[in-house]
């Protein structure tokens, strides 16, 4: 199988998967409680008032026919209005979802710039202090809650030192990594904590292999065998993993965004749960879904990239 | 030149520190001459890997190697990394048992060979790909020019120790290493690589050391051989006058377990128990607690080796009764 046949093949199969992540969606809206009538017309509606809401949204057809509608909205890109901001989803996805995507991509960069070098320090070092101070380190951060960290960095580098702000998302490029800086950093402890755990194990089963054994026979000097042969190898399994984690840190986002005021689809998708706004819930699920399913896309691309056995 | 190109002496290999060290391979000397094949042979365990690794240092950590091994009038183990990096690859070169393992998977095979020769050489980019060709053809694999750019589970079996080889001879080294390089083959190919490996020490004028547990091996290829027991040579000397006379008690087992293909139907002698764990050598000789030949001297003094006949040593205290004993393999074989 070539590079181009993979991607191909790999690709293919997002259709069954996106179409799968269209049911459930569709299936859990209607079993969330309250109906939409109802959000929109306040507790103490008419019964004929609802009939005829009902009637205007379509909900009082048949669940497959309710089904083939939304497909066929979703396929045009047409995701419905909010029901309490009276503005089309898709505009309000593509407002807060970038927010979101900024802040996931910060973490995930944070996460990896903190494990990979940690990792390789803690693997060749291994049982000594240096392994023993860094995966202790990382026990601690590991163990902590989202929120709970969240609220120690906003406390200490936000209102005591004033380093950073205490909130909000800024105007501008810069401005916006500038107040995403300790929501990133949040969002990132648990993932680098994994990250390093998962990556320092693989490197220690790498330095082991007997091609590490005879690339030192061939006379090569350290680093080349530390960066050629062993980070490569040890990188696969991480990556996997790494990959995994974007939609752990996806839903991080949603307490992360909520403790630092940050106002991204996370944030936006708690205010409509409690706001019965089921168009948006629906809507941002979908985007999230998609999202993450292009992410396990990627990771497998940059898997296959990475070890040649996937694709030859 | 005469004299010889590797000198051992007294090489001591442990792991690990204080009391708790293990002593993988104890006080062991040897010569290989140029151009000669020393088989190192034993059971798994007998310390005849650690011995071959530990000429080039190459322990997993915790491992630490003592004694000389003077390599062209240069102490290995006293050398400074970068001078160790000069001989690793570029004058001794190692191949190794399983060739699946020993190979990068990520990488092509052309990087895993230019690697070497940019190590060693002072090839440009045109050279060593031409230099890598140019071995691929040497150790036999067809179609060199499109196979450089596959990977090693591209490769069979065969093809893949090969590459292996390919990739050791790159910088045309003087000695080379080979620990047990066809265990991990099927016969036919194991021949095949044998052939190989001695057509190259003719045409590259190599010392080769080869490091396995199969005696019928030892008899197609080696010129000398010296037999592992527990961390100790037990007995060494040219292969054919230790086939047809072994002097100590464990070659004399490890000879008569060797199945003889043509011979009469007999019974195979096989050697009772297993060797001795690192951290439970007997006292006195360490095969003692297997031996036929065991005397109460043996369970008490250790034997060193001493000259049974001219360039045959072994370390028994016992080593007339096994003459005496004669040698189980028909003379076909050490004719072979």
């Amino acid at each position: 199988m070539s590079l181009p046949e993979f991607l191909g093949r790999r690709l293919l199969q997002l259709v069954p998967t996106l179409l799968f992540i269209l049911i459930v969606v569709f299936v859990l809206v209607r079993l969330l409680p309250g109906d939409p009538a109802s959000a929109i017309l306040g507790d103490r509606a008419l019964d004929a008032d609802v009939e005829r809401i009902n009637r205007e949204l379509g909900l009082d057809r048949p669940l497959p026919v309710q089904f083939w509608a939304f497909l066929k909205s979703v396929a045009t890109g047409n995701l419905g209005n909010s029901i309490s901001m009276k503005i089309p989803v898709t505009q309000l996805i593509w407002e807060r979802l970038p927010i979101t995507m900024l802040l996931t991509f910060m973490a995930a960069t944070i996460a990896v710039v903190v494990a990979v070098p940690l990792a390789f320090v803690a693997a060749l070092r291994r049982d000594r202090v240096a392994d023993s101070v860094i995966r202790g380190g990382f026990q601690v951060g590991l163990s902590m809650p989202v929120f709970y960290v969240g609220l120690i960095l906003l406390t200490v580098f936000g209102a005591k030192l004033r380093w950073f702000p205490v909130g909000g998302y800024g105007d501008g490029f810069l401005d916006h990594l500038y107040h995403l800086f300790l929501p990133a950093v949040t969002l990132a402890l648990s993932l680098s904590a994994i990250l390093m755990r998962n990556l320092r194990s693989a490197i220690i089963g790498v330095v082991d292999a007997e091609y590490v054994t005879f690339a030192r026979a061939k006379g090569l000097r350290a680093r080349l065998i530390l960066f050629r042969h062993v980070l490569r190898n040890a990188l696969i399994s991480t990556l996997a993993l790494f990959g995994l984690s974007i939609g752990t840190l996806l839903g991080g986002a949603v307490i992360t965004e909520t403790v630092f005021a940050v106002p991204g689809a996370g944030r936006l998708m708690i205010d409509s749960i409690y706001g019965r706004d089921y168009p948006v819930v629906q809507g941002l699920t979908i985007a999230l879904a998609v999202l993450v399913s292009v992410t396990f896309v990627l990771t497998d691309i940059l898997q296959a990239w990475l070890d040649p056995r996937v694709t030859r | 030149m005469s004299g010889p190109v590797l000198r051992v002496r007294d090489l001591i290999t442990t792991f690990g520190q204080g009391a708790q060290a293990l002593c993988a391979v104890d006080g062991v000397s040897f010569d290989v001459g140029p151009g000669e094949v020393l088989g190192l042979v034993g059971e798994s365990g007998s310390g005849k890997s650690v011995t071959l690794r530990s000429l080039l240092r190459l322990l997993p950590a915790g491992g630490h190697v003592a004694g000389r091994v003077e390599w062209q009038g240069r102490d290995v183990l006293a050398m400074s990394e970068a001078e160790l990096r000069g001989v690793r690859g570029g004058q001794i070169s190692m191949i190794f048992q399983e060739p699946m393992t020993a190979l990068n998977p990520v990488l092509p095979v052309r990087v895993q060979i230019e690697e070497n020769l940019r190590a060693h050489t002072d090839l440009d980019g045109r050279g060593r790909r031409a230099r890598s060709r140019e071995l691929m053809d040497l150790v036999g694999i067809p179609d060199a020019g499109r196979r450089l750019d596959e990977y090693p589970h591209q490769f069979s079996g065969g093809m893949r120790q090969r590459v292996m080889i390919a990739i050791a001879l790159a910088s045309d080294p003087k000695l080379l290493l080979a620990d047990e390089p066809t265990t991990a083959l099927d016969v036919t190919i194991q021949d095949q690589i044998l052939h190989l490996i001695l057509d190259l020490r003719d045409a590259l004028a190599m010392s080769v050391v080869f490091v396995t547990h199969d005696l019928g091996v030892v008899s197609a290829t080696c010129d000398r051989m010296a037999v592992m027991y527990a961390g100790r040579i037990v007995e060494e000397g040219a292969v054919r006058d230790v086939f047809a006379g072994p002097r100590h008690a464990y070659t004399r087992g490890l000879l008569g377990s060797i199945p003889q293909a043509g011979a009469e139907r007999s019974m195979l002698l096989s050697i009772e128990g297993t060797p001795p764990g690192l951290a439970a050598i007997p006292p006195g000789c360490a095969f003692n607690p297997r031996c036929d030949f065991a005397t109460e001297i043996c369970r008490a003094v250790r034997p060193d080796l001493a000259e049974m006949a001219p360039v045959h040593r072994a370390a028994c205290h016992n080593a007339e009764a096994v003459a005496a004993a004669g040698s189980p393999v028909r003379s076909a074989l050490a004719d072979g």
